[in-house]
């Protein structure tokens, strides 16, 4: 009768089963958010009859899409809660000294870029100071207790080109690598650790012809604009690299694969499936005998894995737990699939810190007993591809968090 | 007042609590008559709650019947004023296809023009940047006052303006003959009591020919069903019609958060109307023309169809029984038929309800001597009242919409007040408890039209069980919740079994496992 009998407009899909407000992290701890389904589908049917029924409580989402993970019906309830923030909750420009913050929490590149140089010894020993913790804390609202990620004096790019450059050219086959704003600016070790894999799998690595930050932040604290003109110049980047693009951050990943095409309208279909962590490509390479890893045999390490939320949204979490398994002297605890209750930038504004650590605790009471439990036998850290999960668990916890790409890295057997 | 039963004897007695009846207790109590209105059902149980909701411009009648069309326009300005909170002034487009042609545009143009309707031709380049959804294949656009009118709140507003002017109402008895005295009508008789009137006017839409039966008169009447067909979500703006000689599904309108196509027009029997449902053949015909307005049908939910009976009264005087009038028809059966006390007033459309009211209400004082001036078409409605926009609560704002100034009397500071209770349509407890004292509201079938619980997506699956405690509660009867819920599903799924594939079909899977017992 009809076309096409699945509704097109993904918000008819919504059968009001209710399973995403079951999984929502923050419904859970505020209950001035809506949810996602009455946030998402149900919102969304009077915002398009009129604007004026936007609610500002949206900004509470965390983005972390456990509702479209847990939504049988296929909905992007996530994705469509961001578009209506764009939409109609956005900042055209900074507004006040909370505006300012946001801003500057959004703009990685430019900060970074400021930042991550000579400077940057000075700046971390500023930043860390009670005195501008207090200033910070005050003035723009960014929580007392967060610490900024430390910034390196020399950035990834930098180090890469004068050092591992000439060395990739003796391989055959390249992949790409996209390394993101964490491994440029803060801790270039990660995008070390990445070029040891990769070359260790055979392979050499290229950097992208231009790489701006994925735009993740801009998009969050609502600088859609900047975000998409960011997202056009990684993508065209993408086009002109030949093989796959790997990565490190699941956030950036899942930005470039599924927020690009949903929320920011920038057409990806051509690259999507080249856009990949680094484990999504290792992994099947290992199975099947194509890439060969020598793993020393003294490597002793205990590793709980925490599914990041846009991990745990891509599905991915399996390929990267398979390598750690093939690690000899590797202890794996897969731990539940909390949120961390960062979410990016969100957890460094002082209004939200709260709800952060209430989201939170969960997983840091999960992990502070398969501490306990691991003993002292070997150093135990926490693994996830996320670094503002990194951070969270770190200054929540105490605990060491690694990049599971540094953790392989680590138990390369590279005589 | 909403009373059971009145041992009052009233000056004017209405049958019909649809928009017609409503208007013309409104009209009758404003003058100061004293009123009783009867519905043997809840309000806008019929046609009234089984129609577009569109506000006429009176541009799709410019062409065919001028007189009517001047009617429409002058009454969409009053409305427009009066009824502001019920009315959402989206404008209208009658879009030209290459099946249709540009002379008609032209010759609707000027007659739209010669009724004193603004019609402004626009490009089809200029109507796809209005609405994107609009069949991109079309070769012209006119742009007219058509509006949005939610009939629900519109029948509420009129009653609750009549009660607070003194009005009674009666609602669930119905009409079982009249108070005769040699001949002439006294009062109308209710099963076993019977009150008294001075005068009595049937206002009952397609049931009128019955009521006049039984007061010995005879109305020639033709039961015109229209079926119609919700879709989930708006997907225009505007009221999209299609700019030829009126015919079958040609137009659309966004009403309230979902949008309406149709309609159909077929003769049924009378028997039919008890129980109008709208039929696969129906639904597929709606569906064939309606993409052609948009086609965005073809991939957009249905919720429901549904199907209403429009009181079509063959012409008095005509001699063939196929010059029927859509025109208001006001039967004064003195005069008539030799029956004291007894008027008729039927036809007409939703948009001219107050002109109604008004032609009805003359003749009422005429009957009974009295020479009172209408005021209708300046006493703004309840609900729309001016009032400051903008910085309401979210959990208040859909009440607002829907009710407009009304919902400042809503109670939402007590405990659980703002709380949601229909999630889809955003129905608070505040809404449910105002709806129960103020408009006499006894199932979930009436809280439905008085509020939209369950008009949603989900059409009650998820919420239902909730608002049905709630209502029990409001009611004083907490221990009948179940009862509630039975009787409405199985008016829910009335609505949902002619379009049952898809997502629909999905939702009725879901609903049945939620709700088996």
């Amino acid at each position: 009768m009809q076309e096409k009998s699945i509704s097109t407009a993904n918000l008819e899909q919504c059968l009001k089963c209710n399973l995403c407000t079951l999984v929502c992290p923050m419904l859970a701890v505020n209950e001035q958010y809506p949810g996602p389904k009455k946030a998402g589908p149900d919102g969304e049917r009077y915002r398009i009859k009129d604007p004026e029924y936007y609610d500002y409580a949206l900004k509470y989402c965390l983005n972390c899409k456990r509702c479209e993970v847990a939504c049988p019906s296929g909905v992007k309830i996530g994705d469509m809660i961001q578009t209506a923030r764009i939409k109609y909750g956005s900042q055209s420009k900074i507004r006040g000294l909370h505006g300012l913050r946001d801003w500057t929490l959004a703009s990685t590149d430019f900060v970074g870029g400021m930042t991550a140089s000579p400077i940057a010894p000075v700046a971390n020993a500023v930043l860390k100071t009670g005195v501008a913790k207090a200033v910070l804390h005050g003035t723009l609202g960014v929580d007392r207790h967060r610490t900024f990620p430390a910034y390196s004096s020399e950035k990834f790019e930098n180090w890469f080109r004068k050092e591992a450059l000439e060395a990739q050219a003796g391989f055959e086959k390249k992949v790409s690598f996209f390394h993101g704003c964490y491994a440029n600016y803060n801790y270039p070790q990660l995008g070390k650790d990445f070029v040891k894999v990769v070359n260790a799998a055979g392979y050499g690595v290229e950097l992208l012809e231009r790489e701006k930050c994925c735009g993740i932040a801009l998009m969050s604290n609502g600088f859609a604009a900047k975000a998409a003109k960011q997202g056009r110049i990684n993508l065209e980047s993408i086009r002109k690299a030949a093989g796959p693009v790997l990565t490190v951050s699941s956030s950036c990943t899942h930005m470039m694969r599924e927020e690009y095409p949903e929320v920011l309208g920038l057409p990806n279909e051509d690259v999507k499936d080249r856009i990949m962590l680094l484990s999504r490509w290792l992994y099947p390479r290992l199975e099947s005998g194509e890439v060969k890893l020598n793993f020393r045999k003294d490597f002793h390490m205990k590793v709980a894995y925490h599914t990041s939320c846009h991990m745990q949204r891509m599905g991915w979490q399996e390929f990267t737990l398979g390598i750690l398994r093939k690690i000899p002297g590797l202890e794996l605890t897969v731990l539940e699939p909390y949120c961390c209750g960062i979410s990016g930038t969100f957890g460094f504004k002082k209004e939200n810190y709260g709800y952060s650590q209430k989201i939170g605790e969960l997983l840091f009471s999960e992990i502070r007993e398969a501490k306990a439990k691991a003993g002292d036998s070997a150093p135990f850290v926490v693994a996830t591809e996320c670094e503002t999960c990194k951070w969270q668990i770190e200054m929540s916890t105490g605990i060491t968090v690694m990049n599971p790409v540094s953790i392989i890295a680590q138990a390369l057997d590279s005589e | 007042m909403f009373l059971e039963n009145s041992s009052k004897e009233y000056d004017v007695i209405i049958i019909g609590g649809g928009i017609t009846g409503a208007a013309t207790a409104r009209d009758c109590a404003l003058r100061g008559l004293k009123t009783l209105l009867v519905e043997r059902g809840d309000l806008c149980d019929g046609a009234s709650g089984r129609n577009h909701g569109l506000l006429h411009s009176g541009a799709r009648y410019a062409v065919t019947d001028p007189e009517g069309a001047r009617e429409c326009i002058s009454e969409n300005r009053i409305l427009r004023r009066i009824a502001s909170s019920c009315i959402d002034p989206t404008g209208g487009l009658f879009i030209t296809l290459p099946e249709d042609s540009l002379e008609y545009q032209e010759k609707f143009i000027k007659a739209c023009r010669d009724c004193g309707i603004d019609a402004e031709a626009i490009t089809p380049e200029e109507a796809l940047r209005l609405e994107p959804a609009v069949n991109p294949r079309l070769i012209g656009a006119v742009k007219v006052p058509d509006a949005s009118v939610d009939p629900f709140r519109l029948v509420d507003a009129n009653i609750l303006d009549a009660v607070r002017h003194g009005a009674d109402v009666i609602k669930f008895r119905a009409v079982t003959g009249f108070l005769k005295e040699n001949g002439d009508v006294r009062g109308i008789v209710l099963g076993g009591s019977s009150i008294r009137a001075r005068q009595v006017v049937i206002a009952a839409g397609i049931w009128s020919a019955h009521l006049a039966e039984l007061g010995g008169a005879h109305i020639d009447m033709m039961p015109s069903k229209g079926s119609l067909l919700i879709f989930g979500h708006r997907l225009t703006r505007m009221v999209i019609n299609r700019c030829r000689k009126p015919g079958n599904a040609d137009i659309l309108v966004p009403g309230d958060v979902v949008s309406v196509l149709g309609t159909t027009s077929d003769k049924v029997p009378f028997e039919d109307c008890e129980d109008i449902r709208a039929t696969g053949d129906e639904v597929s015909l709606l569906l064939q023309e309606g993409i052609n307005l948009v086609p965005e049908l073809s991939t957009t939910r249905i919720i429901r169809a549904y199907a209403g009976v429009r009181p079509l009264v063959v012409a008095d005087k005509a001699a063939s029984g196929r010059n029927v009038s859509r025109g208001i028809v006001l039967l004064d059966h003195e005069l008539r038929d030799g029956i004291k006390g007894l008027i008729t007033i039927t036809g007409g459309k939703l948009t001219t309800c107050r002109l109604m009211a008004e032609m009805a209400t003359d003749l009422v004082c005429e009957k009974l001597g009295l020479k009172i001036p209408c005021t209708t078409a300046e006493k703004r409605l309840p609900g729309s009242k001016v009032r400051k926009s903008g910085k309401d609560p979210v959990h208040k704002r859909a009440a607002v919409g829907r009710h407009g100034s009304e919902a400042d009397i809503m109670d939402f500071n007590a405990k659980g007040a703002g709380e949601i209770i229909c999630e889809c349509e955003q129905v608070t407890r505040a809404e449910i408890e105002y709806s129960v004292k103020n408009l006499g509201v006894r199932s979930i079938s009436d809280l439905r039209r008085h509020t939209r619980v369950g008009m949603g997506t989900c059409q009650g699956s998820f919420c239902i069980s909730r608002v049905a405690k709630v209502l029990a509660e409001v009611l004083g009867t907490p221990d009948k919740a179940d009862e509630l819920v039975k009787d409405y599903l199985q008016e829910r799924w009335k609505g949902m079994s002619p379009v049952l594939w898809g997502d629909t079909l999905r939702e009725a899977e879901y609903m049945h496992k939620v709700h088996r017992k």
